[in-house]
């Protein structure tokens, strides 16, 4: 069995450009979220993760159009999340050229979208987002961009979705995001080996080593980072060499 | 003669749309009858179920129409699922153009498959340039088992058909619009077939 694991580079997008200090010469709009999804499938990406951050709904509108652009551009599968709250908003992304959504905050106050989505669209495009964060020695679903405390274990909300319909978990461990000190191995086995769909870990990858880790440790199906190649710290060429070298199923 | 892409209700076909635009081919969408007919290439996309896909492509009159095509035709994903014999997948009869039957690959690891997994035995014309384990991408629940109209396998619990071929039918269970350089590769060589 081949199947690779997976490097997920996540653009942040506001007002329709992408966000964070995105460092790269030869770009020639590095706030272009159109040129940076082309560089990184370039570079060897396998998926992207486009997350729209812009505050209102009104400005959030642009969206489907930055999709259908992206979506001519790269060869490779794409994700967009963010303040996706209704079946019509997934379609208009689909349409546009998503190949998968991703849920966070509206299914946590209306379960019975991630069911809508799956049963309109096929659970195969539904990605349920979760931020959990680490209290009292337990890990607890976030909402609110990791702002609001819900009270629900993780792992409970994560097996309600699966069963639900949600196709796969983007797992980002929100007291590790930004901090570079490696994703919070643990709790990923904990929610992969609870659930029968691909997990993508998110937060805290620093270095090359981390994504190995996650990969053998965490038995994460995918890895996610953002800052870290964005800001040019590891280069993804690099990164998929090293996994390769290290023993992991990789595409190169 | 233009590339017709099928517009029906499981259709990705805008990715495909756009993975051939990359190539510089324009392409139509249509499920007119005779557009698909007089078409130089045709190509069946899909994404979704195997009984709606078929209740719909029987209701446009399309299920009689795609079996007798002599131009060559390009099933993807569902596409070649429902170019099949049969699908456990809601029970449903499909078109018959393959003599196959398509399994639910059951327990055992996570379901669906989904990612980069590699090509084996590369035999077709579609493959012409593509080299012996490249990764292609894959999302899907259902398969193929390998036969002899396999031209492509890939090992997922088992091995199984990762491509299938018989007269002027192409078919190809991952996503070449999806697939990187060695999709492009696929597709460019459909389009010099």
């Amino acid at each position: 069995m081949t199947l690779a694991k997976r490097i997920i580079p996540c653009l942040d997008i506001k007002d329709g450009k992408t966000v964070k200090g995105v460092q790269f010469e030869g770009l020639r709009d590095m706030g272009d979220p159109v040129a940076l999804a082309a560089y990184y499938a370039e570079q060897g990406a396998d998926e992207l993760v486009l997350l729209d951050i812009t505050a209102t709904h009104e400005k959030r509108k642009t969206l489907a159009s930055l999709v259908a652009r992206v979506a001519l551009a790269i060869d490779i599968p794409f994700t967009v999340g963010g303040g996706i709250s209704s079946p019509d908003d997934v379609r208009r992304l689909l349409e546009a050229g998503a190949d998968k959504i991703s849920l966070n905050s509206a299914a946590l106050r209306d379960p019975d979208l991630v069911g809508a989505a799956a049963l309109a669209f096929g659970s195969q495009c539904v990605v349920l987002a979760v931020d959990t964060k680490m209290e009292a020695g337990d890990w607890y679903v976030y909402s609110n961009g990791g702002r609001e405390a819900t009270g629900r274990l993780t792992r409970d909300w994560v097996r309600e979705a699966v069963a639900r319909g949600a196709g796969e978990i983007l797992l980002t461990a929100i007291n590790r995001d930004g901090t570079r000190s490696g994703f919070a191995l643990d709790h990923t086995r904990h929610i992969a080996e609870a659930v029968t769909v691909p997990v993508i870990a998110s937060g805290g990858a620093g270095n090359k080593e981390h994504f190995l880790e996650v990969f053998t440790e965490g038995a994460a199906d995918a890895a996610l980072a953002a800052g870290i190649f964005h800001e040019k710290i590891l280069a993804l060429p690099e990164l998929k060499q090293y996994l390769k070298t290290s023993g992991i199923a990789v595409r190169t | 003669m233009d590339t017709v892409i099928i517009q029906y209700n499981a259709g990705n076909t805008r990715s495909v749309y756009n993975a051939l635009q990359r190539l510089g081919v324009e392409a139509r969408i249509s499920s007119d009858e005779a557009d698909i007919r007089a078409a130089g290439r045709v190509i069946f996309p899909g994404v979704g179920a195997a009984g709606p896909a078929m209740a719909f492509l029987r209701a446009a009159g399309l299920d009689k129409l795609l079996p007798s095509l002599e131009q060559p035709v390009l099933g993807i994903c569902l596409g070649m699922q429902l170019m099949c014999r049969y699908s456990e997948e809601g029970d449903t009869n499909c078109l018959g153009i393959f003599d196959q039957d398509v399994l639910h690959f059951g327990t055992g690891a996570k379901v669906p498959h989904t990612g980069w997994n590699t090509l084996q035995h590369l035999s077709s014309p579609l493959f012409k340039g593509v080299d012996e384990n490249s990764y292609v991408y894959y999302v899907h629940s259902y398969y193929v088992p390998q036969g002899k109209t396999t031209t492509a396998s890939t090992d997922y619990m088992l091995p199984y058909s990762a491509a299938l071929q018989k007269d002027n039918f192409y078919a190809l269970q991952f996503h070449p619009e999806k697939s990187g350089p060695a999709g492009a590769r696929i597709l460019q060589n459909f389009m010099s077939l």
